[in-house]
């Protein structure tokens, strides 16, 4: 393996190394010719010319794109080595590399990680990635939160490390630097913030709940709406000049805050509206419904760039505000591209952004070292943010339902990790302005590559070490196992019955209003009509069923066969078919639509086996000694909602295996509840148990939206066989279209 | 405040509910309100339909079993005292307050939390879990994919584990012993809101 891991390694190196070399031979050979040929006549027709000018910049840039790919080839080949160190970190790694070997080329480092190129052309996709993929109900019940981590914290830990730095160059321990207050506090705001490419590339390996992912992805993407007024802010303060600032100039800065965030998020809020109210007529182009997605949500970064509002905060609420909606009014296939499409770009942005970090270090000319100045940066903004994280908790925890604990903010605190925004901004600096500027971009690299780096090594450690101390060290017992599973789900279920979570009053009026106007303004006719379609279909097929088996009955003379416990297999196909028939008609009657499966087809599929023979059962029972309870569990048990893991991944599209539990356990639910329904309006004695073998229902869908069904009655923990499959297979007709 | 007020006082016996539960003002007010809520037809009752509403409830696997904890036996309806006594049994516990053996057991200890929970495996109410229950009880559960032999191996182990007495069910006090380890009052208890 380890072998392998070099070759390719090698390869790279040298591929790299054989382009760079044949390119500067052909450049060269070109120019001589391109000389030659202005000086002499042309001898004849070129049958072939070597045409590198032609073709360099999109060929560069192809080229570059393959050689990140290429890096993260080699970086995932070994699967321990990127368990352990982050493949951020490797990346960084191999930009070191080849930038090495470009320099030893070029003797200049000709391709480093431009403002230009980073902010336009890679960081877009990346920010709308996390916008689209956003949980959205974790996001905004935690927003609070996540605001004033993100503003006050953000606004602290500037204020904290630019004051702090300031304070020690005064002191004397920074040496002799051309460098003033605000400029300290410039620099202060630039490395405050945390980063979310950072962040998602290193929480990915760590598996944290998901409040507390939230708490550090959601604080990174918000505080760019601080980021960029502080940096402004300062920028034009240096500008200006110390001597001209008042309180002016400062309220103007505050309010400038305001208008900034705001402004971005309107922006991207409007582009999301567009983008829904695009795709709901797109029907027609469902070939590029995807590409409308990118450019607008490009078009919201730029926009908000345009107009000087935070681009960033512009683009994530675009993604969280269409999601839903697109998802609703696209194509199935334009979905799941979209979701591909958007991880593809995510993805590779990431890797190209890690590998330049690195390949950007080796370059002489901007290395200015301090010693004091880059050892203090690091200390203050690793102690301020623990101090700081710990303080706004304190203060969060006195109003937050669920404390966050200590644990929590540990990670929380060791999780600020910066990158390549900071990067990108501290290469924007104007050198006219900054005289230190090359000694910024110093200590900001080392920065980045201190917290991506050495935070990304330790943090899964760190995590492991931390839980480790408080788990139980003894194995639980399978009552113990079983009935904390049942805990969860009883908390689950008090905190949705007392309402004490999730449901407040805005949100209730917030529900109401979307569902009333939103979604008749943003979706399609069709999508908005499929979410209460099911309801209305399966009144329907309640009462007709209700009415079918009274036939049955009187035609059999009573409801007797019910009872029958015999061996007997039905054949609910030959039986109930006839009765389906009438049905279906009125239902296909109800606007269908070319795209819906015809209930026929469905009905063949799911018609469950039926097996009464209850002694065969006693047979087969108990077959295996050696099998182990405790693995059964831990593999089958339902996991309750809160350990459902918003996972937000960077690679991993999961067809998410909570919805098909939520699927799973919604319809057993339903079932029991038909079933006890049918027994109490028939006045049927339940039977005793009896085992049935359900179909699986193999393709998962998507769950769409929740709405309220129509009253049930009492529920009884008996089953009754024959009821409850007839039930069970309206059921999974219905839940077929969630 | 005047609407806190208000509100009590529409509440019969409000004292007699606050002081055998625990809560205070502020937390009745709010039950109070998630009652009139999730009682549509505004009848001063549940019934089990308004829970039914509740969509989150079918996606729990106990959800049913919840509902039906609520409702004492024969009752088809739960009133607003019902309701908040059973959700008084998820108050965490006061630390507080010393052991008064001549109070009545509060009903947010922990023997009364850990009754709560043995009740929503004991449908029958006989005072044991047998058998039969404890595999309803898993069967929901547990996914699909586990056959029924697996199933019944698990009750069979579970059951083995804690019954003590070899009757082939588990008492209450069996269930209470097998649990001793466990933080109920940590486990059982959510955070009301002000």
């Amino acid at each position: 393996m380890a072998c392998r891991t070099c070759l390719w390694l090698l390869g790279t190196t040298f591929f790299t190394c054989t382009v760079r070399l044949v390119v500067e031979g052909v450049v060269g050979s070109n120019h001589s010719q391109a000389g030659g040929g202005h000086g002499s006549s042309i001898s004849g027709i070129q049958i072939v010319t070597f045409k590198w000018h032609h073709v360099e910049a999109p060929y560069l840039i192809a080229l570059w794109i393959l050689v990140a790919g290429v890096s993260k080839m080699v970086v995932e080949l070994n699967h321990n080595l990127t368990s352990v160190i982050p493949e951020s970190a490797l990346l960084i790694i191999i930009g070191w590399i080849l930038g090495g070997i470009i320099y030893g080329a070029d003797k200049m480092q000709t391709f480093t990680l431009t403002p230009t190129v980073f902010f336009f052309y890679l960081l877009p996709q990346v920010i709308l990635d996390a916008g689209y993929f956003m949980p959205n109900k974790l996001f905004f019940s935690n927003m609070g939160a996540i605001l004033v981590y993100a503003v006050i914290g953000t606004c602290w830990n500037a204020a904290t490390v630019g004051l702090g730095l300031w304070g020690c160059w005064l002191g004397g321990a920074m040496g002799d630097i051309d460098i003033g207050l605000l400029q300290f506090l410039l620099f202060g705001s630039l490395i405050a913030a945390v980063d979310p490419v950072a962040v998602i590339a290193v929480f990915e390996e760590v598996h944290v709940n998901e409040v507390l992912f939230i708490m550090v992805f959601g604080e990174s993407l918000l505080n760019d709406g601080v980021t960029v007024v502080l940096f402004n802010v300062f920028d034009a303060f240096v500008s200006l000049g110390g001597a001209e600032i008042d309180a002016v100039e400062i309220i103007k800065g505050i309010i400038s805050f305001f208008v900034v965030a705001f402004g971005g998020s309107l922006v991207g809020i409007i582009f999301a509206l567009l983008i829904s109210l695009l795709t709901r007529c797109t029907k027609n182009i469902q070939i590029i419904e995807p590409g409308f997605i990118f450019i607008l949500g490009y078009l919201s970064y730029l926009t908000a760039e345009m107009l000087s509002l935070s681009a960033i905060l512009s683009i994530v609420f675009c993604g969280i505000c269409c999601q839903k909606y697109i998802n609703a009014n696209m194509d199935e296939r334009s979905v799941t591209t979209v979701r591909y499409v958007m991880k593809v770009l995510a993805n590779g942005s990431e890797t190209i952004i890690f590998v330049f970090l690195g390949i950007s270090a080796i370059d002489p000319a901007v290395w200015v070292w301090n010693t004091g100045f880059i050892l203090l940066t690091l200390l203050f903004i690793f102690v301020f943010r623990f101090i700081g994280v710990f303080l706004l908790t304190w203060i969060l925890n006195k109003y937050r339902l669920v404390p966050l604990e200590f644990i929590d903010q540990v990670v929380m605190s060791y999780g600020g990790l910066r990158g390549a925004v900071a990067y990108g901004l501290v290469a924007m600096l104007d050198e006219n302005k900054f005289k230190e500027k090359n000694l910024m971009v110093s200590t900001t690299l080392i920065v980045v590559y201190f917290t991506v780096m050495l935070q990304g090594i330790t943090m899964k450690p760190l995590v492991t070490w931390l839980k480790v101390k408080r788990a139980a060290v003894t194995e639980l017992t399978l009552a113990e196992k079983i009935q904390n599973r049942t805990f969860d789900h009883m908390l689950v279920a008090i905190e949705d019955i007392s309402g004490q979570i999730g449901h407040n009053y805005m949100r209730d009026k917030w529900h109401n209003f979307e569902e009333r106007w939103l979604c008749w303004f943003l979706m399609k006719p069709s999508a908005r009509k499929s979410r209460d379609y099911i309801f209305n279909i399966f009144h329907q097929l309640n009462l007709k069923d209700a009415m079918s088996y009274v036939k049955e009955g009187e035609r059999r003379g009573s409801l007797a066969f019910v009872r029958n416990e015999t061996k007997a297999d039905v054949d609910f196909n030959k039986k109930f078919r006839a009765s389906f028939s009438e049905i279906m008609p009125d239902i296909m009657a109800d606007n269908m639509g070319p795209d819906h499966v015809p209930l026929s087809s469905i009905l063949q599929d799911i018609v469950p086996s039926v097996c009464l023979d209850m002694h065969e059962q006693d047979l087969t029972m108990r077959e295996s000694e050696d099998f182990n309870a405790h693995h059964l569990l831990q593999q089958h048990l339902y996991r309750g909602r809160k350990q459902h893991r918003h996972r937000y991944s960077r690679s991993h599209l999961e067809t998410n295996r909570d919805e098909n539990e939520v699927q799973e356990i919604f319809q057993r639910t339903m079932r029991s509840r038909l079933e006890s329904f049918k027994s109490a309006k028939m006045g049927v004695a339940p039977a005793k148990k009896i085992q049935t073998k359900h179909q699986k229902k193999d393709k998962p869908q998507k769950v769409r939206g929740e709405g309220t069904f129509s009253p049930f009655l009492h529920v009884r923990p008996h089953s009754h066989p024959l009821i409850g499959n007839v039930m069970c297979m309206l059921c999974n007709f219905m839940l077929c279209h969630f | 405040m005047g609407s806190t007020n208000s509100t009590l006082s529409k509440i019969p016996n409000v004292e007699e509910l606050m002081q055998e539960t625990g809560f205070t003002p502020a937390h009745i007010v709010r039950l109070y309100d998630r009652f009139e809520a999730l009682d549509k037809e505004k009848t001063g009752h549940l019934r089990p339909q308004d829970f039914g509403a509740i969509n989150r409830l079918a996606m729990n696997p106990i959800g049913d079993r919840i509902i039906g904890a609520f409702f004492s036996p024969g009752q088809e309806t739960v009133d607003f005292h019902s309701f908040v006594r059973i959700l008084a049994h998820f108050r965490p516990a006061d630390k507080k307050h010393p052991k008064d053996p001549s109070m009545p057991e509060p009903v947010n200890s922990r023997t009364s939390k850990l009754k709560f929970a043995f009740q929503l495996y004991d449908q029958d109410k006989d005072g044991k879990i047998s058998r039969a229950e404890l595999l309803q009880v898993l069967r929901s559960m547990l996914e699909m994919q586990v056959t029924e032999e697996q199933l019944e191996s698990i009750a069979d182990r579970t059951i083995q584990e804690a019954d003590l007495d070899k009757d082939d069910a588990i008492s209450f006090e069996e269930f209470r012993k097998s649990l001793e380890k466990v933080n109920i009052d940590h486990k059982m208890s959510i955070r009301f809101l002000r």
